[in-house]
């Protein structure tokens, strides 16, 4: 008994250090997205496409209350919804692979979050635009409703409007290939089979 | 003035950082004082006293889901300023404590809680503390115990058969010492 009683430090020592190296390969960013398996949040909110230039270089929405995007653009397809702003330099670098996914047949919503419309329209024109709509949310609501915390982040949504997965920060070869695109794969297959 | 007592580099150089520092020292006590009137602008917003009290104890309750370790009343982050603004117009329209809690848990989870619900994923947090500190006073309470048991198990003084047994005892190594150590001693003896 005495004898186990000596090894009683050395075994406390091994758990902590155990625990400890376990916890220095965790992010502490990290953050579980409290809207993960819910439903993407109601919102009503003009295109990018539809605003228009204004005299005073600044663009203003032109558009009826009826053509407003609003959450049924998830409905029937696997889509990426991608947080971005003009004025986020992660998504400066995240921008070309994007284009690359997009251009592979994956559908990516942008959501352009607190943002001038007129910078957005020209960032898209110039570098590319690897989305199928951009929503314009100027005054962050729906990035709030989201629990956007900061751009780049990138919702998976699946064919039924539901959030399945999201990540925050870059997303480049290494997190779409080891987070997104089996996930993506998947819900896809789903879809497929279920349409059958 | 001082210029034409100056005529090497090293005062001249050292003279024109005394003015930099200077300007550095105005320029960040400004600053200083434009944090503080943008803090109250921020406060004046509300429409009556109870709402900025109820504000101010909020904010301090809510963690900035940007930052690691900072509340909502002192991070800086512009989600931080979206989230009080939110706070603010709730407190304006009438919500409760609970309602904008949930507010915010529902868009951030409950990584936002300084003080977590208490609830089956939290019972560790919460009781580990007051489980920790029994545990500890059980453990000294047992040691204690038993060292009084201990000390009271050795008799306080020996019966006399004991202590002629003992003497005899003592006796006996001694002089088996004395011979061990120096047989030549005992020899010439």
């Amino acid at each position: 008994m005495d004898r186990i009683k000596l090894f009683i430090p050395l075994i406390i020592f091994v758990v902590l250090a155990a625990m400890l190296y376990w916890g220095l390969g965790r992010d502490p960013n990290a953050m579980p997205s409290a809207l993960i398996s819910r439903s993407v949040p109601a919102f009503q909110l003009p295109d990018l496409g539809q605003f228009k230039p204004a005299g005073d270089g600044s663009a203003t929405a032109v558009i009826a209350e009826a053509d407003m995007l609003d959450e049924t653009l998830f409905l029937g397809h696997v889509s990426l919804l991608n947080v971005w702003a003009t004025w986020c330099i992660s998504c400066r670098v995240e921008h070309p692979y994007l284009l690359d996914i997009a251009e592979s047949g994956v559908r990516i919503i942008g959501l352009n979050y607190k943002d001038e419309a007129a910078a957005a329209q020209q960032w898209l024109s110039k570098l590319g635009d690897p989305y199928t709509h951009t929503i314009a949310d100027t005054k962050g609501g729906l990035g709030l409703d989201l629990g956007v915390f900061g751009a780049p982040e990138t919702y998976l949504v699946d064919h039924l409007g539901v959030i399945r997965y999201k990540h925050v920060g870059v997303v480049d070869d290494r997190v779409w290939r080891t987070k997104l695109q089996s996930r993506y794969q998947a819900l896809v297959d789903v879809l497929a089979s279920g349409a059958e | 003035m001082m210029g034409q007592y100056c005529k090497d580099y090293f005062c001249r150089a050292s003279q024109s950082l005394l003015s930099q520092l200077q300007q550095i020292l105005v320029a960040a006590l400004l600053s200083l004082c434009c944090l503080s009137a943008w803090g109250l602008i921020e406060v004046d917003r509300l429409s009556s006293p109870v709402l900025s009290e109820r504000y101010q104890r909020l904010v301090a309750e809510y963690r900035c889901p940007k930052c690691q370790n900072q509340n909502l009343a002192e991070s800086d982050s512009p989600i931080s300023i979206d989230l009080r603004s939110q706070i603010r117009r709730l407190l304006e329209e009438g919500a409760s404590d609970t309602q904008i809690s949930d507010y915010l848990v529902a868009r951030y989870g409950e990584f936002v809680l300084y003080r977590p619900k208490v609830q089956a994923t939290t019972y560790l947090l919460w009781w580990a503390p007051a489980v920790l500190l029994l545990l500890g006073l059980l453990i000294v309470g047992l040691v204690v115990r038993r060292q009084k048991r201990g000390a009271s198990a050795v008799p306080a003084s020996l019966s006399d058969t004991e202590r002629e047994a003992l003497q005899a005892l003592l006796n006996n190594t001694e002089s088996q010492q004395d011979t061990a150590a120096n047989p030549k001693r005992a020899e010439i003896k």
